[in-house]
């Protein structure tokens, strides 16, 4: 089943187009990343998304439910952590989450509160005013109150956007284990690519209100074959011949290369080579191609 | 009868004025209490705008009323306005909640808060005036009504306004002029003609006068005209707030 459809979806703000007609599914129980630079238009589709923007053109549906004509059955399924650090000062953390969960209709819902404080870290803050809390604990609450209703679908917007290593590893073993565990969709922006490599199945790039990029993570890493071989030589030089292998080079404090290698045996005969040369290697390193490589060049692709 | 979403809202919206009742609910009492002694003080004896009843017996249901209608305004257009500026609305936009539960709860804290502040005016000032009951029922329909109303006013302007300076305008020009020149200090049998005319067009008006009648069995019309153009009034802005709500005027872009 799909837990959320977007069908062409446009938006524009005076005159500014923020989205020019997005269209994707996202599948019941994904991992779904939504990535981009800033301004790319991911907050206005999960706005969008969450009913907080009115498209000009197109739909949302979640499992079926359009987000503005049948709204009320759409955000029951929907669990929304917003970008901005909000809270209401008026209330304890306790009372916040009484207060949410009251908003979707359950009553009673205390076991699950608990449950949720202590796979957030939050037990010992309950009854702590929401204004007393530093930034990372509001945050917490601010995943909380997204949960409170055991939504299928959990949207975070950049939920670990200046918040410490900590909560970030708490934040996404309790995500992941819903997800895994529970079936949840979980839908996910953030600006840290290793996160989103190592949480999401499936990434869609968004540039400029377009998607410029849609597939599964292994499909995307697949993208940018090989490694990267970095040589710092001592002395010496390259030689010409495996010059055009040369991605990137420095030469501030000796000579430092950057040379794409499809596979580990190539390695071998680039290093021979170079002793062959007479260049003496100082340091050397074999890294893997990663998802801010894929990034970049899919980012760069679309500027030309 | 009352949604669980719509009882929560409400619950929320009157215990946040409750938890800063000095502010909101002592305050406006001293205010009004203010009002009783100076002018009833300096006018008491010398002028008389009912027959047989005493300046300052006359100006406690209208400093009651003033209280109740300015205080309901203040309940939903402040939480509004602040949850917008802090964007914490965004926990009310995201529930499933209906156009009808947001208005109705917001309404209905608006009211108890508007109710509170004038049973707190008139426990305080019927200690200064000799005051008769003619017609109760009549009393607690203009106080609900007119709190209804001013409570509704404040979802609307709380919708409206993107800054506290556009409250405090639609605040200060319309609903503080609105209030004072609709009788609370005066019959509006006492104006010039002109005036007289134009005070027929304020539906504030008719709120204080009906509430008044239900005091002294005296008023400047019938009651039931009041009633008539109150609950018009009512239902007209109930129609524009829940309109302003189901376009997401000004909360969703």
């Amino acid at each position: 089943m799909t837990a959320i459809q977007i069908d062409s979806v446009e938006k524009s703000y005076k005159g500014f187009k923020a989205l020019k007609g997005v269209s994707l599914n996202i599948e019941e129980g994904e991992f779904f990343g939504l990535l981009g630079p800033n301004g790319a238009g991911k907050t206005t589709l999960i706005s969008t998304i969450a009913g907080l923007i009115r498209p000009d053109a197109g739909s949302v549906r979640i499992h079926g439910h359009d987000v503005v004509t049948d709204f009320r059955e759409a955000r029951k399924r929907l669990g929304v952590v917003p970008q901005e650090l909000v809270f209401d000062p008026f209330f304890t953390v306790r009372e916040t989450l009484r207060l949410q969960s009251g908003y979707f209709g359950i009553r009673n819902n205390d076991a699950w509160i608990d449950e949720v404080m202590h796979n957030l870290d939050l037990t010992d803050k309950a009854d702590v005013n929401m204004r007393a809390l530093s930034g990372g604990m509001k945050r917490r609450v601010l995943v909380a109150q997204a949960l409170v209703h055991r939504p299928p679908v959990i949207v975070l917007d950049e939920p670990t956007a200046g918040v410490d290593v900590e909560l970030r590893q708490t934040l996404w073993k309790f995500i992941a284990r819903l997800n895994r565990e529970g079936g949840h969709t979980v839908v996910l922006t953030t600006h840290y690519l290793e996160e989103a490599q190592a949480m999401c199945q499936r990434v869609a790039m968004l540039r400029k209100g377009n998607v410029v990029a849609l597939d599964s993570m292994s499909a995307l890493l697949r993208r940018v074959s090989g490694s990267q071989l970095v040589v710092h030589l001592k002395t010496g030089d390259l030689p010409l011949e495996l010059r055009p292998l040369v991605s990137h080079d420095e030469h501030t404090n000796g000579n430092k290369y950057t040379l794409r290698v499809n596979d580990y045996s190539e390695v071998e005969p680039i290093l021979a080579r170079l002793r062959e040369a007479g260049a003496v290697i100082d340091e050397m390193q074999l890294e893997q191609a990663d998802l801010e490589d894929i990034f970049i060049q899919i980012m760069e692709e679309e500027k030309q | 009868m009352f949604s669980i979403g719509f009882r929560t809202l409400f619950y929320k919206e009157s215990l946040r004025f409750w938890k800063v009742a000095t502010q909101t609910v002592a305050a406006p009492v001293v205010t009004a209490m203010l009002y009783l002694l100076i002018f009833g003080h300096v006018l008491d004896g010398r002028v008389e705008m009912l027959d047989g009843v005493a300046y300052t017996s006359f100006l406690v249901p209208g400093l009651v009323m003033m209280s109740v209608l300015q205080n309901s305004f203040a309940n939903s257009s402040s939480s509004l306005i602040q949850s917008k500026i802090t964007g914490n609305l965004v926990f009310i936009l995201l529930p499933p909640l209906s156009h009808v539960e947001i208005l109705s709860a917001y309404v209905a804290a608006a009211v108890v808060r508007g109710l509170a502040v004038g049973a707190g005016v008139f426990i305080i000032t019927a200690w200064f005036a000799h005051l008769s009951f003619v017609a109760p029922l009549w009393i607690v329909v203009f106080a609900l009504l007119g709190a209804a109303i001013l409570g509704t006013m404040g979802v609307i302007a709380g919708i409206w306004a993107e800054k506290f300076d556009q409250l405090a305008a639609f605040q200060n020009f319309l609903i503080m002029p609105a209030t004072f020149l609709a009788g609370v200090f005066y019959s509006i049998q006492k104006l010039p003609p002109f005036w007289l005319a134009v005070s027929h067009f304020n539906p504030f008006f008719y709120m204080i006068d009906g509430f008044r009648y239900g005091f002294f069995g005296q008023s400047d019309v019938s009651p039931w005209t009041s009633l008539a153009i109150v609950s018009v009034f009512f239902a007209v802005l109930t129609v524009l707030a829940i309109n302003l709500l189901k376009r997401g005027y000004n909360l969703r872009h």
